[in-house]
């Protein structure tokens, strides 16, 4: 024991030791202490003003005391501006600038208040530009769109005038169909019968409309004069703004413009009647149709046109002259963008920060409380120190320990290859909490997201049971879906480990990938991986400084994950024996021989063994034997229950480290012997079985050992019996698993509850005062004590609980381990599906086509369905095997991470 | 089938009612309407709803803020919800959904009418409909001189034309007319929704059936109100109630007859569920009635989530939000007009 407590603290073992520091900092130097912190980035604030609305505290309104100090409200409102500017550089197109500058620190930090009024008179300038401009484009799209009525309308006109017979006639038919459709035909309409020489009555409004609206359009023209009238229309061909709405329409198709582009169509519109006329042109303003006015008289259309052209290009040049000048503007303003919005976000987070500090009685100094690990004491010093400095205060900061009877957040300090595993152990948080149904929803994000979760998984399993899509895939999309949402609800809630106990990611390192090994054994697949988990290590300096999708964030996030599990399935796919399913003879020769030199017997009678055991992992005459499956499937089994039993037996033995160090007694008497006789006289002694059957070839039914066991514990076992006084032996541990049970159910909660009456003899009031004092001074501090309830029976409920969940789970969790074989097997008999039967058949044509095709749904299904599929679901029960059956035996997961202030975090969550 | 939905009810309409419970979570809290109310100017309500769900819809408003635009943006998150649930939906939920703006539309509708009639500009007015309520010709309204017009050239296109069998005259439009029309709609409209309810069939049309009846009961008895000393005759304000609702047939034969505000309340007080809206109200006054029904169909939506598996949920989402965006209206014009003290006359909390 002496040795254990003397081994060398590591990193990951434990989460870090924390303390609560309280800070009484100077109103003078408080903001830039807080900002060298978060340059530190190792100290967590707690919030004192909670109870506060947010534009009730100290630093959202300006307040006397501290007049130059920038407010939350206006960082908010630079932010704006900032996402303004750079809104418009992006429609510009400009795109260079933003580009982080190399080396921010070189450049000269400009003021705050500075930079205000920079960004005011900046987005002064660009509204003003714009509207300048904007009122310029219109009149030049205007006219473009007038040029373009011109054009086509003078078609028609020229067309109408040498057709005029044809029109007429039309006009004269659509008349009189109206006139029979319609008994009361107006007086305005029987007027209008047109005669040949009427022309003149025939009037025409042009204009331009949006393609979407022309037919509804007609529609409505049609309607409204009892289809007297003439829609001619034609598709303008031409590149233009719209000049209502100012956005990009573009006709031309080979601009490419699809963005926000809006086909136009020119129409003319014939019609008679005054009447007529007011009622088209008010469904032409409704319907946002810009009427231009085109003379009849061609002579005049002309001279119209030309001084329309003229125009426009005038126009151009002046709209392309301001252009230039506002991207110029914009590209000086781009340049120190990225800076910008860096220093405003790092403000606004400062001033966060400081609302949650408390003012003092005197108004002079600010109190603050927060976590910090112990290891940092000394840097914050230094930096609280430099603040003071740096700010010609007077005083200097006052920086204590306090006690605390809350617990600390828990801490590790990771690296790239240890933070996936450690993230895979606190996704358990969420896995725990949805299982025993109280996720605290106090935030409103929390509970939207549930709601979510609880549809698209409902909505999409149901659609997929719908379409009859095989069970085992909605299972798996289950799966995924859960997974991808732990990995969501990770990012609003963490539930991690709880301070300092025992952390299961340090072994998680390797089992984890070992126990995903188990079930993708196969080191041709396990190469496939290996290749992709380099891959994304060899990028690894290119990948991370870039926004990847979800998907490839997450593979990237596991990459050592993923090196890992390639490493172990290479490894247990040398054990397996298997290639793509093909069987090699690395290690060399097979034991087992052909009776005969034909082999011709080989799959009925069997064949002898020969020469000496193959020296590592299946022998790979085995493959495609008659008893390859029986074979297999005894070994894997076996196998997977000496894995879970192992594990869960280190599972126990941390249960028992953790109470040794928080020095429990209680729970290593009451709970940890128990369990541990428990668990290993019924399992332990089934894998003890195991080994001896297996060191000493026995055939002994060990199913028949384990049932009788349990149902005639008294008989002999006949010629099951593998050693000398088994059946003494599994007496006595059959008793011991009996008196187990009790011992671990009924001691504790009255020995809590004895130890409870003892502490609490003669106490009936409780001490006056102290609280009230701890009130005053500081609201909501965590050195405030909880007095907590005992309950008995609760105690007992929950222990109870706690009992049969164990003796339960000993039974459910060992069983639950026979998913290393099956998924194995599985693994295994598919890969021999898509050899045997696609490959092997394909080859076996004499036809390149067959082949090539036979080769490439090889690849295909290997590439999707045994890479990508099965690696998911592998990855899934390996993590549901630590989950569920490795850390329910001593891992609580109920403690809260350590979110220190830090600007670095700050940029990689807005980014 | 009622009682069986939950077998089937989420392979179309599970995710959505998901969604729609998701919305409905992110309404204001209590303590959201606290914090509101203690605002001393508009930029603070922006910042506290900047914490929620509206955030991101107001955070690109420059400061000076305008009430105008701060129910603009909050009716656009409505609305954004709404298209995003719609263009989800399957039958029958979508026109479900539908179903629901409906009354928007001949809001909208008879906005443009009434606009036109005293010569508004057009541009404007559609500025003032309701988003939700929008469709393609709508500008076009302007353009009809009577009933019969309005309805051949503009309405034919819109889900409103069968409401419309009963209003078609060749009178000219005035506003009495118009009255009548918004009116002879609404009750067409919303015995089709009933209709449709029912024809839905199960928990939809259990809760549907009990809200609509509120509503139509609820119009019936503004009708009544609102047309004491009217020209309008009984058989006409008869004519206007909807024939479906706690108050049908009888209590509409009482209502008909009504002469002034307390005979209304006598009429009314026969019915246990308008009783206690009433005693609430002292004599003679109706300012509040409109608050106190307001309150009592908040309280009947809000009961609608206490069931599953019916579309109940959407309409109720919807209602509630509109609510919520008048609570935040109101709130935001008496912090801008510096009547503090009224901020609690016209809020309905919505819990």
């Amino acid at each position: 024991m002496e040795y254990i407590d003397n081994l060398p603290s590591m990193d990951l073992m434990r989460s870090e030791k924390m303390t609560l520091v309280q800070l009484i900092i100077p109103v003078e130097s408080a903001h830039r202490a807080v900002s060298y912190l978060g340059h530190l980035g190792l100290l967590q604030f707690r919030d004192l003003n909670d109870d506060k609305s947010p534009f009730q505290r100290t630093f959202v309104n300006q307040i006397q005391l501290l007049e130059n100090f920038p407010q939350v409200k206006r960082c908010a409102e630079m932010s704006r501006k900032l996402r303004f500017i750079k809104d418009h550089i992006h429609k510009a197109g400009l795109m260079p600038g933003l580009k982080q500058s190399p080396n921010p620190a070189s450049q000269p930090d400009i003021e705050l208040e500075e930079l205000e009024v920079q960004l005011a008179e900046h987005e002064h300038g660009l509204i003003e530009m714009n509207a300048n401009s904007e009122k310029l484009q219109q009149t030049y799209n205007e006219l473009l769109e007038f040029n373009m009525v011109l054009q086509k309308a003078g078609d028609f006109l020229l067309s109408s005038g040498s057709h005029a017979a044809d029109q007429e006639t039309e006009l004269d038919e659509n008349i009189h169909t109206i006139d029979d459709y319609a008994d009361t035909a107006s007086l305005l309409e029987q007027e209008m019968q047109p005669g040949p020489s009427n022309q003149s009555g025939v009037r025409f409004i042009s204009g331009i409309i949006c393609k979407s609206k022309v037919l509804r359009f007609e529609r409505m023209l049609f309607r409204t004069t009892r289809g007297n009238m003439l829609f001619n229309q034609a598709p303008a061909d031409d590149q233009i703004i719209d000049p209502a709405s100012n956005e990009m329409v573009s006709f031309s198709f080979f601009m490419g413009n699809i963005l926000n582009s809006v086909e136009k169509i020119v129409f003319v519109v014939f019609f008679s009647g005054e009447q007529a006329r007011t009622k088209i042109l008010k469904i032409c303003e409704a319907f946002g149709a810009n009427c231009y006015p085109v003379p009849e008289d061609t002579t005049k259309r002309r001279q119209i046109t030309r001084e329309v052209l003229s125009r426009l290009s005038e126009l151009e040049t002046t709209l392309e002259a301001g252009l230039r000048h506002r991207d110029k503007a914009l590209t000086s303003i781009g340049f120190h963008l990225a800076r910008w919005m860096n220093m405003v976000r790092r403000e606004k987070a400062v001033y966060d920060t400081l609302n949650m500090l408390n003012f003092d009685v005197t108004k002079k100094c600010l109190v603050g409380e927060g976590w910090c690990p112990i290891f940092a004491k000394t840097k914050i010093q230094e930096a609280l120190q430099r603040a003071t400095f740096d700010s010609n205060s007077q005083v200097g900061v006052i920086f204590h320990v306090m006690d605390s009877i809350e617990s600390p957040p828990t801490y590790f300090r990771t690296n790239p290859f240890t933070n996936a595993y450690q993230e895979i152990v606190d996704a358990y948080g969420f896995h725990k909490n949805v299982a025993v149904g109280r996720v605290c929803c106090n935030k409103r994000n929390a509970k939207i997201f549930l709601h979510f979760a609880f549809g698209v998984i409902v909505g999409w399993l149901t659609r997929l049971v719908k379409f009859e899509v095989s069970g085992n895939v909605v299972v798996l999309m289950g799966y995924l879906f859960g997974f991808c949402l732990c990995e969501m609800y990770l990012k609003i809630y963490s539930s991690v480990g709880r301070y300092q106990e025992a952390n299961p990611a340090v072994y998680t390192i390797v089992t984890f990938p070992f126990l995903f090994a188990v079930m993708f054994g196969d080191w041709g697949h396990g190469i496939c991986l290996l290749l992709g988990a380099l891959f994304l290590v060899a990028r690894e300096k290119k990948f991370g400084s870039q926004k990847l999708g979800s998907f490839m964030e997450m593979l990237f996030g596991g990459r050592y994950v993923l090196l890992m599990m390639s490493i172990f399935s290479i490894y247990c796919g040398l054990i397996y024996n298997e290639f793509f399913s093909v069987p090699f003879h690395i290690f060399g020769s097979s034991a087992y021989k052909c009776r005969d030199a034909t082999c011709s017997d080989a799959r009925i009678v069997g064949l002898v063994k020969s020469g000496e055991t193959y020296p590592f992992g299946v022998d790979p005459s085995w493959r495609g034997s008659r008893s390859e499956l029986p074979f297999l499937n005894s070994l894997k089994m076996k196998m997977s229950i000496l894995l879970g039993i192992t594990q869960m037996n280190l599972g126990i033995v941390l249960s028992y480290f953790n109470a040794r160090y928080f020095s429990n007694s209680l729970d290593i008497k009451y709970q940890f012997v128990p369990q541990i006789i428990f668990l290993n006289s019924l399992f332990g002694y089934l894998s003890l079985l195991i080994i001896m059957k297996w060191c000493t070839g026995s055939q002994a039914d060990l199913y028949h050992v384990m049932i009788y066991m349990f149902l005639s514990p008294f008989e002999d076992l006949g010629e099951n019996q593998l050693f000398r006084g088994q059946g003494v032996l599994q007496v006595i541990l059959l008793l011991l698993a009996v008196i187990a049970v009790p011992w671990m159910l009924f001691p504790k909660p009255f020995i809590l509850k004895k130890l409870h009456t003892e502490r609490f003899q003669g106490r009936t009031y409780g001490i006056l005062g102290t609280s009230d004092m701890y009130n005053d001074e500081e609201p909501r501090s965590a050195r405030q004590p909880h007095h907590e309830e005992f309950n008995f029976s609760e105690v007992f409920v929950h222990q109870m609980i706690h009992s049969i969940e164990f003796v339960l789970g000993a039974v459910s969790n060992t069983a639950s381990y026979l998913r290393l074989w099956a998924l194995s097997l599985a693994h295994s008999e598919l890969s021999t599906v898509f050899y045997e039967k696609v490959l092997l058949l394909a080859w076996g044509y004499d036809n390149l086509i067959i082949r090539l095709i036979g080769l490439a749904v090889f690849a295909f299904a290997t590439a999707f369905i045994l890479l990508m599929m099965e690696t998911l679901s592998a990855f899934l029960h390996a993590l549901r095997l630590h989950w569920v059956e490795f850390q329910n035996k001593f891992y609580s997961g109920d403690g809260y991470k350590f979110r220190p202030f830090s600007f670095a975090a700050l940029n990689d969550d807005e980014d | 089938m009622y009682g069986f939905e939950a077998l089937t009810f989420n392979v179309h309409g599970g995710y959505l009612e998901a969604i729609v419970r998701g919305y409905h979570s992110g309404l204001l809290t209590a303590a959201d309407y606290n914090n509101l109310c203690q605002c001393e100017t508009l930029d603070d309500i922006k910042m506290h709803l900047s914490a929620t769900e509206y955030g991101s819809y107001l955070q690109n408003e420059p400061s000076p803020l305008h009430t105008t635009t701060i129910v603009e943006k909050c009716t656009l998150k409505l609305v954004d919800e709404y298209k995003h649930m719609l263009t989800q939906a399957t039958e029958p939920l979508s026109t479900f959904l539908e179903y629901i703006t409906y009354g928007h539309m001949i809001d909208n509708v008879v906005l443009i009418v009434t606009g036109t009639l005293h010569e508004r500009d057009v541009q404007e007015l559609l500025e003032k409909c309701h988003p939700l309520g929008m469709f393609d010709s709508i500008a076009t309204l302007a353009v009809a001189q009577n009933m019969r017009e309005l309805y051949r050239l503009v309405l034919v296109d819109t889900p409103l034309a069968p409401y419309f069998s009963e209003c078609i005259t060749s009178e000219d439009l005035d506003d009495m007319n118009i009255e009548i029309m918004r009116n002879t709609l609404y009750k067409a409209y919303l015995e089709d929704f009933y209709r449709f309810c029912q024809k839905l069939g199960g928990a939809t049309a259990e809760i549907m059936s009990d809200l609509l009846a509120f509503e139509a009961d609820r119009r019936a008895v503004n009708i009544s109100i609102n047309s004491i000393g009217t020209e309008l005759t009984r058989d006409d304000r008869r004519k206007l109630y909807s024939n479906f609702g706690l108050l049908y047939p009888y209590g509409h034969e009482e209502l008909a007859v009504c002469e002034d505000i307390d005979q209304v309340r006598a009429a009314m007080e026969k019915y246990p569920p308008y009783q206690s809206i009433f005693t609430k109200l002292s004599y003679g006054e109706s300012q509040m009635l409109d608050k106190a029904f307001y309150e009592e169909e908040v309280k009947r939506l809000c009961l609608a989530f206490e069931q599953q598996f019916h579309y109940g949920v959407f309409f109720a989402y919807m209602r509630l939000r509109e609510q919520e965006i008048r609570n935040l209206m109101w709130i935001s014009e008496c912090v801008a007009q510096n009547q503090k003290s009224r901020v609690h006359d016209s809020v309905v909390f919505i819990f």
